[in-house]
Protein backbone atom coordinates (compact mmCIF):
# COMPACT_ATOMS: atom_id res chain seq x y z
CA UNK A 1 0.00 0.00 0.00
CA UNK A 2 1.57 3.18 -1.34
CA UNK A 3 1.63 6.80 0.10
CA UNK A 4 -1.07 7.67 -2.42
CA UNK A 5 -4.10 4.78 -0.66
CA UNK A 6 -3.28 6.06 2.51
CA UNK A 7 -4.39 9.82 1.70
CA UNK A 8 -7.52 8.08 -0.40
CA UNK A 9 -8.77 6.03 2.55
CA UNK A 10 -8.15 9.46 4.39
CA UNK A 11 -9.34 11.75 2.63
CA UNK A 12 -12.49 9.51 1.56
CA UNK A 13 -13.11 8.62 5.56
CA UNK A 14 -13.30 12.65 6.18
CA UNK A 15 -15.37 13.19 3.12
CA UNK A 16 -18.40 10.28 4.10
CA UNK A 17 -18.18 11.31 7.51
CA UNK A 18 -18.97 14.95 7.14
CA UNK A 19 -21.20 14.19 4.71
CA UNK A 20 -22.87 12.79 7.33
CA UNK A 21 -22.57 15.48 9.85
CA UNK A 22 -24.07 17.38 7.03
CA UNK A 23 -27.63 15.80 7.37
CA UNK A 24 -27.30 14.76 11.03
CA UNK A 25 -26.03 18.50 12.76
CA UNK A 26 -28.56 19.81 14.58
CA UNK A 27 -27.84 23.80 13.80
CA UNK A 28 -27.76 24.41 10.19
CA UNK A 29 -24.55 26.61 10.44
CA UNK A 30 -22.66 23.90 11.91
CA UNK A 31 -23.89 21.72 8.72
CA UNK A 32 -22.71 24.21 6.78
CA UNK A 33 -19.00 24.07 7.83
CA UNK A 34 -19.73 20.13 7.58
CA UNK A 35 -20.49 20.69 4.08
CA UNK A 36 -17.34 23.31 3.55
CA UNK A 37 -15.07 20.34 5.24
CA UNK A 38 -16.32 17.81 2.49
CA UNK A 39 -15.78 19.64 -0.48
CA UNK A 40 -11.98 20.05 0.82
CA UNK A 41 -11.75 16.70 1.36
CA UNK A 42 -13.37 15.79 -2.63
CA UNK A 43 -10.80 18.78 -4.21
CA UNK A 44 -8.09 16.37 -2.14
CA UNK A 45 -9.53 12.98 -3.87
CA UNK A 46 -9.05 15.29 -7.35
CA UNK A 47 -5.49 16.19 -6.28
CA UNK A 48 -4.73 12.25 -5.37
CA UNK A 49 -5.93 11.63 -9.59
CA UNK A 50 -3.52 14.14 -10.82
CA UNK A 51 -6.56 16.39 -11.37
CA UNK A 52 -5.11 19.41 -10.08
CA UNK A 53 -7.39 21.87 -11.93
CA UNK A 54 -10.78 20.49 -10.89
CA UNK A 55 -8.98 20.49 -7.45
CA UNK A 56 -8.39 23.62 -7.26
CA UNK A 57 -11.45 24.98 -9.02
CA UNK A 58 -13.51 23.06 -6.59
CA UNK A 59 -12.36 25.12 -3.58
CA UNK A 60 -12.62 28.25 -5.49
CA UNK A 61 -16.33 28.25 -6.53
CA UNK A 62 -18.14 25.93 -4.20
CA UNK A 63 -15.90 26.25 -0.70
CA UNK A 64 -15.14 30.39 -2.09
CA UNK A 65 -18.06 31.66 -2.87
CA UNK A 66 -21.26 28.99 -2.81
CA UNK A 67 -20.79 27.74 0.65
CA UNK A 68 -20.02 31.12 1.55
CA UNK A 69 -23.44 32.40 0.75
CA UNK A 70 -25.07 29.51 1.96
CA UNK A 71 -23.28 30.49 5.34
CA UNK A 72 -24.75 33.82 5.29
CA UNK A 73 -28.14 32.83 4.41
CA UNK A 74 -27.89 30.23 7.27
CA UNK A 75 -26.94 32.64 9.59
CA UNK A 76 -29.59 35.51 8.65
CA UNK A 77 -32.73 33.17 9.02
CA UNK A 78 -34.46 32.35 11.97
CA UNK A 79 -34.62 28.68 11.83
CA UNK A 80 -37.24 26.67 13.70
CA UNK A 81 -36.14 23.51 14.52
CA UNK A 82 -38.90 21.88 16.36
CA UNK A 83 -41.01 22.92 13.28
CA UNK A 84 -38.20 20.85 10.62
CA UNK A 85 -38.45 18.17 12.84
CA UNK A 86 -41.88 17.71 12.25
CA UNK A 87 -42.13 16.64 8.89
CA UNK A 88 -39.41 14.27 9.50
CA UNK A 89 -41.71 11.49 9.18
CA UNK A 90 -44.12 12.38 6.55
CA UNK A 91 -41.50 12.93 4.16
CA UNK A 92 -39.14 9.73 4.86
CA UNK A 93 -40.04 7.52 2.21
CA UNK A 94 -39.89 10.32 -0.47
CA UNK A 95 -36.40 10.86 0.84
CA UNK A 96 -35.41 7.22 0.46
CA UNK A 97 -37.09 6.62 -2.34
CA UNK A 98 -35.04 9.64 -4.11
CA UNK A 99 -31.97 8.28 -2.31
CA UNK A 100 -32.42 4.97 -3.21
CA UNK A 101 -32.80 5.78 -6.57
CA UNK A 102 -29.55 7.80 -7.03
CA UNK A 103 -27.52 4.75 -5.16
CA UNK A 104 -28.98 2.23 -7.53
CA UNK A 105 -27.82 4.06 -10.67
CA UNK A 106 -24.15 4.91 -9.27
CA UNK A 107 -24.11 0.75 -8.35
CA UNK A 108 -25.22 -0.11 -12.18
CA UNK A 109 -22.89 3.33 -13.52
CA UNK A 110 -20.17 1.81 -11.69
CA UNK A 111 -21.10 -1.94 -13.03
CA UNK A 112 -21.20 -0.72 -16.43
CA UNK A 113 -17.64 0.65 -16.17
CA UNK A 114 -16.20 -2.02 -14.40
CA UNK A 115 -17.58 -4.90 -17.40
CA UNK A 116 -16.11 -1.99 -20.00
CA UNK A 117 -13.04 -1.93 -18.79
CA UNK A 118 -12.55 1.10 -17.50
CA UNK A 119 -12.83 4.80 -19.35
CA UNK A 120 -9.82 4.46 -21.18
CA UNK A 121 -11.06 1.77 -23.66
CA UNK A 122 -13.77 4.04 -24.87
CA UNK A 123 -13.06 7.40 -24.40
CA UNK A 124 -15.15 10.20 -26.55
CA UNK A 125 -12.45 12.74 -27.16
CA UNK A 126 -8.49 10.99 -27.12
CA UNK A 127 -6.82 11.41 -23.44
CA UNK A 128 -3.85 13.51 -23.42
CA UNK A 129 -0.33 12.02 -22.04
CA UNK A 130 -0.62 14.29 -18.71
CA UNK A 131 3.40 14.63 -18.57
CA UNK A 132 3.44 16.45 -22.16
CA UNK A 133 0.43 18.75 -21.42
CA UNK A 134 -1.02 20.35 -18.09
CA UNK A 135 -4.75 19.71 -17.24
CA UNK A 136 -5.92 23.01 -17.05
CA UNK A 137 -4.88 23.38 -20.97
CA UNK A 138 -6.05 19.61 -21.88
CA UNK A 139 -9.26 20.98 -20.57
CA UNK A 140 -9.28 24.55 -22.06
CA UNK A 141 -8.74 22.66 -25.59
CA UNK A 142 -11.52 20.61 -25.17
CA UNK A 143 -13.74 22.72 -23.84
CA UNK A 144 -13.47 25.74 -25.83
CA UNK A 145 -13.69 23.47 -29.05
CA UNK A 146 -15.75 20.85 -28.92
CA UNK A 147 -18.04 21.57 -26.59
CA UNK A 148 -17.98 25.25 -26.91
CA UNK A 149 -21.59 25.43 -28.00
CA UNK A 150 -22.76 23.27 -24.50
CA UNK A 151 -20.37 26.10 -22.60
CA UNK A 152 -22.33 28.99 -24.07
CA UNK A 153 -25.25 27.59 -23.22
CA UNK A 154 -24.40 26.88 -19.45
CA UNK A 155 -23.43 30.14 -19.85
CA UNK A 156 -27.22 31.59 -21.11
CA UNK A 157 -28.59 29.64 -18.74
CA UNK A 158 -26.61 30.88 -15.21
CA UNK A 159 -27.57 34.57 -17.01
CA UNK A 160 -31.00 33.58 -16.97
CA UNK A 161 -31.20 32.43 -13.51
CA UNK A 162 -29.32 35.60 -12.33
CA UNK A 163 -31.46 37.85 -14.23
CA UNK A 164 -34.98 36.10 -12.63
CA UNK A 165 -33.46 36.40 -8.98
CA UNK A 166 -32.65 40.16 -9.72
CA UNK A 167 -36.39 40.23 -11.10
CA UNK A 168 -37.79 38.44 -8.53
CA UNK A 169 -36.01 40.59 -5.62
CA UNK A 170 -35.75 43.80 -7.10
CA UNK A 171 -38.22 46.64 -5.76
CA UNK A 172 -38.04 50.52 -7.00
CA UNK A 173 -37.64 52.44 -3.81
CA UNK A 174 -38.56 56.25 -4.70
CA UNK A 175 -37.73 57.22 -1.30
CA UNK A 176 -33.78 56.28 -0.88
CA UNK A 177 -31.74 58.52 -1.10
CA UNK A 178 -29.06 57.85 -3.93
CA UNK A 179 -25.84 59.80 -4.31
CA UNK A 180 -24.63 60.70 -8.07
CA UNK A 181 -21.07 60.36 -7.90
CA UNK A 182 -20.07 62.46 -10.99
CA UNK A 183 -22.32 65.35 -9.23
CA UNK A 184 -19.77 64.80 -6.03
CA UNK A 185 -16.59 64.86 -8.25
CA UNK A 186 -18.25 68.16 -10.13
CA UNK A 187 -18.71 70.00 -6.76
CA UNK A 188 -16.27 73.16 -6.59
CA UNK A 189 -15.60 75.38 -3.12
CA UNK A 190 -17.85 78.10 -5.50
CA UNK A 191 -20.91 76.02 -5.96
CA UNK A 192 -20.93 74.02 -2.31
CA UNK A 193 -19.58 76.87 -0.04
CA UNK A 194 -20.87 80.84 0.01
CA UNK A 195 -18.80 83.30 1.90
CA UNK A 196 -20.92 86.65 3.46
CA UNK A 197 -19.48 89.27 5.61
CA UNK A 198 -21.26 89.32 8.69
CA UNK A 199 -21.43 92.48 10.20
CA UNK A 200 -21.14 93.24 14.13
CA UNK A 201 -24.54 92.52 16.28
CA UNK A 202 -26.98 91.76 13.06
CA UNK A 203 -26.45 88.53 11.66
CA UNK A 204 -27.23 86.80 8.39
CA UNK B 1 10.81 -6.34 2.91
CA UNK B 2 14.51 -4.60 3.14
CA UNK B 3 13.80 -3.01 -0.02
CA UNK B 4 10.47 -2.12 0.18
CA UNK B 5 11.87 -0.32 3.05
CA UNK B 6 14.43 1.84 0.77
CA UNK B 7 12.38 2.13 -2.09
CA UNK B 8 8.69 3.51 -0.37
CA UNK B 9 9.13 4.36 3.19
CA UNK B 10 12.11 6.20 3.27
CA UNK B 11 11.79 8.10 0.54
CA UNK B 12 7.83 9.07 1.04
CA UNK B 13 7.38 8.30 4.78
CA UNK B 14 10.00 9.61 6.13
CA UNK B 15 12.73 11.62 4.04
CA UNK B 16 10.37 13.90 2.17
CA UNK B 17 8.44 14.76 5.58
CA UNK B 18 11.09 15.55 6.84
CA UNK B 19 12.82 17.46 4.07
CA UNK B 20 9.63 19.36 3.65
CA UNK B 21 9.05 20.27 7.56
CA UNK B 22 13.41 21.98 7.42
CA UNK B 23 12.02 23.87 4.27
CA UNK B 24 8.77 25.16 5.67
CA UNK B 25 10.49 26.38 8.67
CA UNK B 26 13.18 27.83 6.66
CA UNK B 27 10.40 29.89 5.31
CA UNK B 28 7.93 30.10 7.61
CA UNK B 29 10.31 32.07 10.45
CA UNK B 30 11.97 34.48 9.06
CA UNK B 31 8.56 35.04 7.22
CA UNK B 32 7.10 35.81 10.89
CA UNK B 33 10.54 38.20 11.36
CA UNK B 34 9.28 39.72 8.66
CA UNK B 35 5.74 40.20 9.72
CA UNK B 36 7.06 41.64 13.39
CA UNK B 37 8.78 44.62 11.40
CA UNK B 38 5.94 44.91 8.48
CA UNK B 39 3.74 45.56 11.69
CA UNK B 40 6.57 47.99 13.33
CA UNK B 41 6.91 49.98 10.05
CA UNK B 42 3.13 50.49 9.44
CA UNK B 43 2.57 52.13 12.78
CA UNK B 44 6.22 54.16 12.47
CA UNK B 45 5.21 55.44 9.02
CA UNK B 46 1.96 56.11 10.43
CA UNK B 47 3.10 57.78 13.33
CA UNK B 48 5.33 59.91 11.28
CA UNK B 49 2.82 60.84 8.63
CA UNK B 50 1.03 62.64 12.12
CA UNK B 51 4.04 64.08 12.98
CA UNK B 52 4.14 61.48 15.91
CA UNK B 53 7.32 59.02 17.13
CA UNK B 54 5.56 56.21 17.03
CA UNK B 55 7.28 52.80 18.80
CA UNK B 56 10.50 54.26 20.27
CA UNK B 57 11.15 52.44 23.67
CA UNK B 58 11.63 48.94 23.48
CA UNK B 59 14.81 48.24 21.90
CA UNK B 60 16.70 50.64 19.73
CA UNK B 61 14.40 53.42 17.36
CA UNK B 62 11.84 50.65 19.05
CA UNK B 63 12.39 47.96 16.85
CA UNK B 64 11.75 44.89 19.51
CA UNK B 65 7.86 46.47 19.75
CA UNK B 66 6.31 44.14 17.84
CA UNK B 67 8.23 40.85 20.05
CA UNK B 68 7.44 42.92 23.29
CA UNK B 69 3.54 43.09 21.95
CA UNK B 70 3.86 39.39 21.17
CA UNK B 71 4.96 38.57 24.26
CA UNK B 72 2.29 40.80 26.06
CA UNK B 73 -0.63 38.81 23.96
CA UNK B 74 0.64 35.24 24.70
CA UNK B 75 0.77 35.69 28.68
CA UNK B 76 -2.45 37.70 28.85
CA UNK B 77 -5.79 35.85 29.60
CA UNK B 78 -7.64 34.22 26.86
CA UNK B 79 -11.49 35.35 27.36
CA UNK B 80 -13.81 33.55 26.07
CA UNK B 81 -17.35 34.78 26.28
CA UNK B 82 -20.29 32.64 27.95
CA UNK B 83 -22.76 33.01 25.00
CA UNK B 84 -20.37 31.93 22.32
CA UNK B 85 -20.29 28.48 20.35
CA UNK B 86 -16.90 27.86 22.11
CA UNK B 87 -15.17 25.50 19.11
CA UNK B 88 -16.18 27.56 16.07
CA UNK B 89 -14.98 30.54 18.52
CA UNK B 90 -11.52 28.85 19.21
CA UNK B 91 -11.16 28.13 15.32
CA UNK B 92 -11.71 30.92 13.67
CA UNK B 93 -8.18 32.40 14.70
CA UNK B 94 -6.35 29.19 13.78
CA UNK B 95 -8.24 29.51 10.46
CA UNK B 96 -6.57 33.10 9.73
CA UNK B 97 -3.20 32.67 10.81
CA UNK B 98 -2.72 28.97 8.80
CA UNK B 99 -4.71 30.09 5.79
CA UNK B 100 -2.88 33.02 5.77
CA UNK B 101 0.35 31.28 6.15
CA UNK B 102 -0.20 28.34 3.88
CA UNK B 103 -0.92 30.19 1.41
CA UNK B 104 3.04 31.65 1.18
CA UNK B 105 3.60 28.27 -0.19
CA UNK B 106 3.62 29.04 -3.71
CA UNK B 107 5.65 32.35 -3.50
CA UNK B 108 8.71 32.32 -5.52
CA UNK B 109 11.27 34.60 -3.50
CA UNK B 110 14.60 34.41 -5.63
CA UNK B 111 16.06 32.84 -8.70
CA UNK B 112 16.79 29.32 -8.89
CA UNK B 113 20.38 28.19 -8.91
CA UNK B 114 21.64 27.56 -11.97
CA UNK B 115 19.27 30.21 -12.83
CA UNK B 116 18.82 29.58 -16.55
CA UNK B 117 16.47 26.03 -15.98
CA UNK B 118 13.20 28.28 -14.88
CA UNK B 119 13.68 27.24 -10.98
CA UNK B 120 13.35 29.34 -7.86
CA UNK B 121 13.64 29.65 -4.34
CA UNK B 122 10.21 28.07 -3.73
CA UNK B 123 8.53 25.70 -0.83
CA UNK B 124 5.99 24.01 -3.30
CA UNK B 125 6.60 24.47 -7.46
CA UNK B 126 3.15 23.63 -8.31
CA UNK B 127 1.28 23.54 -12.02
CA UNK B 128 -1.51 25.41 -10.56
CA UNK B 129 0.32 28.11 -8.52
CA UNK B 130 -2.02 30.92 -9.63
CA UNK B 131 -5.20 28.73 -8.91
CA UNK B 132 -4.08 27.88 -5.44
CA UNK B 133 -3.34 31.25 -4.27
CA UNK B 134 -7.22 31.69 -5.66
CA UNK B 135 -8.43 28.76 -3.70
CA UNK B 136 -6.59 29.41 -0.51
CA UNK B 137 -7.30 32.81 -0.13
CA UNK B 138 -10.77 32.44 -0.38
CA UNK B 139 -10.69 30.58 2.85
CA UNK B 140 -9.82 33.59 4.86
CA UNK B 141 -13.68 34.92 4.42
CA UNK B 142 -14.33 32.02 6.96
CA UNK B 143 -12.09 33.35 9.44
CA UNK B 144 -13.98 36.84 9.71
CA UNK B 145 -17.38 35.20 9.15
CA UNK B 146 -17.00 32.50 11.79
CA UNK B 147 -15.07 34.48 14.20
CA UNK B 148 -17.88 36.83 13.70
CA UNK B 149 -20.82 34.84 14.34
CA UNK B 150 -19.23 32.96 16.80
CA UNK B 151 -19.17 35.61 19.26
CA UNK B 152 -23.13 35.80 20.09
CA UNK B 153 -22.67 39.69 19.35
CA UNK B 154 -24.49 41.99 17.52
CA UNK B 155 -21.13 44.26 16.10
CA UNK B 156 -19.05 41.03 15.62
CA UNK B 157 -22.01 39.36 13.34
CA UNK B 158 -22.51 43.10 11.67
CA UNK B 159 -18.68 43.24 10.89
CA UNK B 160 -18.79 39.43 9.91
CA UNK B 161 -21.63 40.39 7.08
CA UNK B 162 -20.33 43.33 5.64
CA UNK B 163 -16.93 41.43 5.19
CA UNK B 164 -17.96 38.58 3.45
CA UNK B 165 -19.57 41.16 1.16
CA UNK B 166 -16.60 42.95 1.11
CA UNK B 167 -14.56 40.14 0.08
CA UNK B 168 -16.63 38.52 -2.37
CA UNK B 169 -16.54 41.34 -4.27
CA UNK B 170 -13.59 42.27 -4.43
CA UNK B 171 -12.03 38.96 -5.26
CA UNK B 172 -13.86 38.63 -8.62
CA UNK B 173 -12.18 41.79 -9.78
CA UNK B 174 -8.88 40.17 -8.25
CA UNK B 175 -9.49 37.40 -10.31
CA UNK B 176 -10.07 39.11 -13.39
CA UNK B 177 -6.87 41.05 -13.12
CA UNK B 178 -5.09 37.82 -12.97
CA UNK B 179 -6.67 36.78 -15.86
CA UNK B 180 -5.01 39.67 -17.48
CA UNK B 181 -1.58 38.95 -16.29
CA UNK B 182 -2.19 35.23 -16.99
CA UNK B 183 -2.75 36.25 -20.74
CA UNK B 184 0.26 37.28 -21.65
CA UNK B 185 2.37 34.65 -19.60
CA UNK B 186 0.44 31.97 -20.68
CA UNK B 187 0.92 29.84 -17.61
CA UNK B 188 -0.55 29.48 -13.63
CA UNK B 189 2.86 28.51 -12.69
CA UNK B 190 4.09 31.38 -10.25
CA UNK B 191 7.51 30.93 -11.34
CA UNK B 192 6.87 31.62 -15.21
CA UNK B 193 4.73 34.54 -14.25
CA UNK B 194 8.39 36.23 -13.20
CA UNK B 195 9.92 34.75 -15.94
CA UNK B 196 7.84 35.70 -18.35
CA UNK B 197 8.96 39.56 -17.40
CA UNK B 198 12.59 39.01 -18.54
CA UNK B 199 11.75 39.99 -22.19
CA UNK B 200 8.97 42.36 -23.07
CA UNK B 201 8.27 46.23 -23.93
CA UNK B 202 11.90 47.12 -23.27
CA UNK B 203 13.58 45.25 -25.81
CA UNK B 204 10.42 45.84 -28.19
CA UNK B 205 10.86 49.30 -27.83
CA UNK B 206 14.93 49.11 -28.35
CA UNK B 207 16.41 49.80 -24.35
CA UNK B 208 16.71 46.44 -23.59
CA UNK B 209 18.79 47.07 -20.80
CA UNK B 210 15.97 48.96 -19.11
CA UNK B 211 14.39 45.68 -18.06
CA UNK B 212 12.44 47.35 -15.42
CA UNK B 213 10.02 48.63 -18.58
CA UNK B 214 9.69 45.01 -18.96
CA UNK B 215 7.40 44.27 -16.12
CA UNK B 216 3.70 43.77 -16.68
CA UNK B 217 2.81 47.35 -14.88
CA UNK B 218 3.39 49.14 -17.77
CA UNK B 219 1.66 47.03 -20.47
CA UNK B 220 -1.45 46.35 -17.81
CA UNK B 221 -0.93 49.86 -16.34
CA UNK B 222 -4.67 49.96 -15.38
CA UNK B 223 -5.04 47.19 -14.12
CA UNK B 224 -2.01 47.45 -11.62
CA UNK B 225 -3.71 50.03 -10.02
CA UNK B 226 -7.05 47.85 -9.77
CA UNK B 227 -5.06 45.31 -8.15
CA UNK B 228 -3.83 47.64 -5.63
CA UNK B 229 -6.59 48.93 -4.73
CA UNK B 230 -8.59 45.87 -4.70
CA UNK B 231 -5.89 44.28 -2.42
CA UNK B 232 -6.58 47.04 0.08
CA UNK B 233 -9.99 46.21 -0.09
CA UNK B 234 -9.43 42.06 -0.23
CA UNK B 235 -7.26 42.45 3.01
CA UNK B 236 -9.27 44.98 4.87
CA UNK B 237 -6.63 47.64 5.13
CA UNK B 238 -7.42 51.55 5.61
CA UNK B 239 -9.38 53.03 3.45
CA UNK B 240 -11.75 49.96 3.47
CA UNK B 241 -11.87 48.73 6.51
CA UNK B 242 -15.17 48.93 7.16
CA UNK B 243 -15.03 45.32 8.89
CA UNK B 244 -13.27 46.66 11.85
CA UNK B 245 -14.68 50.23 11.33
CA UNK B 246 -14.12 50.90 15.48
CA UNK B 247 -16.12 54.59 14.87
CA UNK B 248 -19.28 52.28 14.36
CA UNK B 249 -18.21 48.89 14.86
CA UNK B 250 -16.01 49.33 17.87
CA UNK B 251 -13.09 46.47 16.72
CA UNK B 252 -15.65 44.93 14.23
CA UNK B 253 -15.09 41.00 14.43
CA UNK B 254 -12.28 40.63 16.73
CA UNK B 255 -14.58 42.61 19.54
CA UNK B 256 -14.48 39.67 21.50
CA UNK B 257 -11.30 38.20 21.33
CA UNK B 258 -8.42 38.67 23.49
CA UNK B 259 -5.01 38.05 24.28
CA UNK B 260 -2.70 35.25 21.65
CA UNK B 261 -6.46 34.66 20.09
CA UNK B 262 -6.60 38.57 19.01
CA UNK B 263 -2.83 37.99 18.11
CA UNK B 264 -3.61 35.33 15.78
CA UNK B 265 -6.16 37.49 14.04
CA UNK B 266 -3.64 40.27 14.05
CA UNK B 267 -1.17 38.27 12.47
CA UNK B 268 -3.39 36.56 9.54
CA UNK B 269 -4.22 40.47 8.58
CA UNK B 270 -0.66 41.12 8.32
CA UNK B 271 0.07 38.17 6.51
CA UNK B 272 -2.54 38.61 4.18
CA UNK B 273 -1.34 42.27 3.58
CA UNK B 274 2.29 41.07 3.43
CA UNK B 275 1.24 38.19 0.85
CA UNK B 276 -0.94 40.88 -1.15
CA UNK B 277 2.92 43.01 -1.20
CA UNK B 278 4.19 39.56 -2.71
CA UNK B 279 1.59 39.16 -4.98
CA UNK B 280 1.83 42.76 -6.92
CA UNK B 281 6.04 42.06 -6.75
CA UNK B 282 5.02 38.68 -8.36
CA UNK B 283 2.29 39.83 -11.04
CA UNK B 284 3.14 43.66 -12.02
CA UNK B 285 7.07 44.43 -10.33
CA UNK B 286 8.71 41.44 -11.92
CA UNK B 287 9.39 39.61 -8.88
CA UNK B 288 13.41 39.02 -8.24
CA UNK B 289 14.07 40.28 -11.31
CA UNK B 290 16.71 43.38 -11.40
CA UNK B 291 15.07 46.93 -12.61
CA UNK B 292 18.42 47.50 -14.89
CA UNK B 293 20.40 45.26 -16.99
CA UNK B 294 23.48 45.93 -15.31
CA UNK B 295 26.13 43.77 -14.15
CA UNK B 296 26.57 45.53 -10.18
CA UNK B 297 22.82 44.88 -10.38
CA UNK B 298 22.82 41.15 -11.66
CA UNK B 299 25.67 40.49 -8.66
CA UNK B 300 22.75 41.20 -5.70
CA UNK B 301 21.05 38.02 -5.38
CA UNK B 302 17.70 38.22 -6.50
CA UNK B 303 16.07 37.79 -2.77
CA UNK B 304 16.84 41.34 -2.27
CA UNK B 305 15.48 42.79 -5.32
CA UNK B 306 12.24 40.73 -4.23
CA UNK B 307 12.09 42.42 -0.68
CA UNK B 308 12.79 45.77 -1.85
CA UNK B 309 10.17 45.50 -4.12
CA UNK B 310 7.51 44.38 -1.05
CA UNK B 311 8.77 46.78 1.40
CA UNK B 312 7.78 49.84 -1.52
CA UNK B 313 4.55 48.32 -2.04
CA UNK B 314 4.01 47.76 1.62
CA UNK B 315 5.33 51.54 1.97
CA UNK B 316 2.12 52.70 -0.45
CA UNK B 317 -0.54 50.49 1.85
CA UNK B 318 1.01 52.19 4.80
CA UNK B 319 0.78 55.75 3.36
CA UNK B 320 -2.53 54.79 2.20
CA UNK B 321 -3.57 53.76 5.69
CA UNK B 322 -2.05 57.28 6.49
CA UNK B 323 -3.83 59.57 4.54
CA UNK B 324 -6.99 58.59 2.68
CA UNK B 325 -10.44 58.81 5.02
CA UNK B 326 -12.34 55.67 5.61
CA UNK B 327 -14.97 54.59 2.19
CA UNK B 328 -19.14 54.44 3.17
CA UNK B 329 -20.10 51.10 2.51
CA UNK B 330 -22.37 51.53 -0.40
CA UNK B 331 -19.22 53.79 -1.89
CA UNK B 332 -17.55 50.76 -1.35
CA UNK B 333 -19.85 48.51 -3.24
CA UNK B 334 -20.32 50.77 -6.18
CA UNK B 335 -16.48 50.85 -6.90
CA UNK B 336 -16.14 47.39 -6.81
CA UNK B 337 -18.94 45.92 -9.23
CA UNK B 338 -19.52 49.25 -10.83
CA UNK B 339 -15.88 50.54 -11.89
CA UNK B 340 -14.11 47.72 -11.35
CA UNK B 341 -15.84 44.57 -12.75
CA UNK B 342 -16.24 46.15 -16.29
CA UNK B 343 -13.14 48.20 -16.15
CA UNK B 344 -11.32 44.77 -15.58
CA UNK B 345 -13.62 42.76 -17.70
CA UNK B 346 -13.02 44.92 -20.75
CA UNK B 347 -9.42 44.88 -20.32
CA UNK B 348 -9.25 41.01 -20.24
CA UNK B 349 -11.17 41.48 -23.42
CA UNK B 350 -9.09 44.01 -24.93
CA UNK B 351 -6.01 42.24 -23.78
CA UNK B 352 -7.30 38.91 -25.52
CA UNK B 353 -7.99 40.77 -28.60
CA UNK B 354 -4.68 42.19 -28.77
CA UNK B 355 -2.55 39.15 -28.21
CA UNK B 356 -4.89 36.88 -30.77
CA UNK B 357 -4.67 39.89 -33.46
CA UNK B 358 -1.50 40.69 -33.71
CA UNK B 359 -0.43 36.76 -33.12
CA UNK B 360 1.80 38.19 -29.75
CA UNK B 361 -0.23 35.36 -27.46
CA UNK B 362 2.42 32.98 -25.85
Amino acid sequence: MGIADLFFYLFSALTIGSAVMVISARNPVHAVLFLILAFINAAGLFLLLGAEFLAMLLIIVYVGAVAVLFLFVVMMLDVDFAELRAGYMKYFPVGATIGFIVLAELMALFGAWKLEGGISVTPKAPIPDIATLTNTEAIGRVLYTDYIFYFEAVGIILLTAMVGAIVLTFRQNDKAKRQNIADQVARTPQTSIKIKKVETGKGI
Amino acid sequence: MVDYFWSTIWPWIIWTPILKTIQSLAFIVPLLILIAYIIYADRKIWAAVQLRRGPNVVGPWGLLQSFADMAKFLFKEPIIPSGSNKVLFLLAPLIAAFVTIAVWAVIPIGSGWPAAEGTSWVVANINVGILYVLAISSLEVYAIIIGGWASNSKYPFLSALRSAGQMISYEVSIGFVIVTVLLLVGSLNMTDIVLAQQTGLANWLGVPSLTILNWFWLPLFPMFIVFFISALAETNRPPFDLPEAESELVAGFMVEYSSSLYMLFMLGEYLAVTFMCAMITILFLGGWLPPADIAIFNWIPGIFWFMAKLWMVFFMFAMVKAFVPRYRYDQLMRLGWKVFLPLSLFMVVAVASVLHFFDLAP
